[in-house]
């Protein structure tokens, strides 16, 4: 398997969020600072990779019949352990994030790449294969919550930079308080999706046309 | 008198105010890809306040009897719960194929997706985390399975309205469908704050 092409597919054309459309819930619920889309998007990479691994590690082992029940004690395991030391090493975050890091056991992403490729490719690409597509989960992650943050409060880098509040950009009174509400959420999500398409859309046109 | 009066609060707030879909964000993997008719988001909420009432059911004493018990529930309740929501949506299928196979070829493919659904592990832990007494850990899995039904059900009509409403291409299919989600939202924002008691 060709890694440049593995990584513009987690990147970009098969980005799991933004084009498989998997991994709704986090993407919708944490996205208010940039903090919790890293922290998010990093624990998912990481989960996704060792899971990963392990699946294809024990591919000729686990029967077919019970496949997907061994696939999620295998990412229960390691969100335990992720859990875990972000309760003891990251508090912030560990509170911020709150329900959704136990939560990522049911994540459709890392099931539906251990079952659409870990379960049938070697340990090298199966890795690799995890890092990208949790690469590109970051990614989207972090572009919904600058934009969510920079809307809904007026800051950028919430969390992070200065001192944990984030660089005001706006002035406080113009932010809209809805950005940061469900409400937000869902129409980010749903523009940026629609934006993501028209780009995609775009150069195919432009080939039919040249040839 | 107060625990009945806890009680229906509880189920008010599960059903409107911290709808599970709605303002808590959990279960939209079907809440998005089961909506696209009435008919199919109904049987799927009939499915998930099944599955969520008798998840809350089964996993409040094993919590409280056997992992509380033997100090494990630090660590070992996220492997427990999904352990006990997958195998329980196994035998539920099979239960129902046998005893009423009417109301399995009602739900039909749902029944296996709901083990993946967000909201019903996520009632099982906020159970836990909330310290929650049997019967309100019940009543908390039935009415938020209820929201859930609630909040498919619009969606759905409102969806089906949309097949035939013209949109800018970009924005066919799964975008517009979101843009209409929040809109939902934006009502249901409505209800934070609504106290009767």
């Amino acid at each position: 398997m060709n890694v440049k092409k593995q990584f513009f597919e987690g990147l970009i054309t098969q980005n799991p969020v933004l084009v498989q459309l998997l991994g709704m819930c986090p993407i919708l619920a944490i996205t208010t600072s940039m903090f919790n889309g890293l922290g998010m998007g990093l624990s998912v990479m990481i989960i996704l990779t060792c899971s990963n691994v392990v699946i294809s590690a024990l591919r000729k082992i686990i029967p077919n019949k019970v496949r997907i029940a061994c696939y999620i004690v295998v990412i229960a395991g390691f969100v335990t352990m992720v859990d875990l030391l972000l309760k003891a090493f990251v508090p912030a975050l560990s509170k911020s994030l709150g329900l959704f890091i136990p939560l990522i056991v049911v994540n459709c992403i890392i099931l539906g790449r251990a079952e659409g490729f870990a379960s049938k490719n070697g340990i090298g690409a199966a890795a690799l294969d995890g890092i990208f597509q949790g690469f590109g989960n970051m990614v989207a992650l972090t572009i919904m919550c600058i934009i969510r943050e920079f809307l809904g409060a007026g800051t950028f880098g919430g969390g992070i930079l200065n001192g944990g509040k984030g660089i005001q950009v706006l002035p406080p009174d113009s932010a809209a308080l809805g950005m940061i509400l469900p409400v937000g959420g869902f129409l980010t999500l749903g523009i940026f999706i629609a934006a993501v398409q028209y780009f995609m859309n775009k150069p195919k046109k432009n080939k039919e046309v040249a040839k | 008198m107060e625990s009945i009066t806890s009680l229906l609060s509880i189920a008010l707030g599960a059903v409107l105010i911290n709808n599970f879909v709605l303002s808590q964000f959990l279960g939209i993997c079907p809440f998005m890809g089961v909506s696209k008719k009435v008919e199919t988001a109904l049987g799927m909420g009939m499915a998930v306040i099944f599955v969520m009432g008798v998840a809350s059911a089964v996993n409040w004493p094993i919590n409280e009897f056997v992992l509380k018990r033997f100090g494990l529930d630090g660590f070992l309740q996220t492997v427990t719960f999904i352990l006990v929501i997958a195998s329980l949506v196994q035998f539920v299928e099979m239960f129902l194929q046998k005893a009423m196979p009417s109301l399995y070829e009602a739900l039909g493919v749902y029944l296996p997706l709901i083990t993946t659904n967000c909201a019903v592990l996520g009632v099982v832990l906020q159970n836990a985390q909330k310290g929650y007494t049997f019967p309100e850990a019940l009543t908390y899995g039935i009415t938020g399975g209820v929201g859930f039904l609630i909040a498919i059900v619009l969606f759905a009509s409102v969806r089906e309205r949309m097949e035939f409403a013209k949109c800018p291409k970009s924005f066919e299919g799964f975008p517009i469908a979101l843009v209409a989600a929040s809109l939902i939202s934006l009502a249901f924002m409505g209800f934070s704050g609504l106290k009767v008691w």
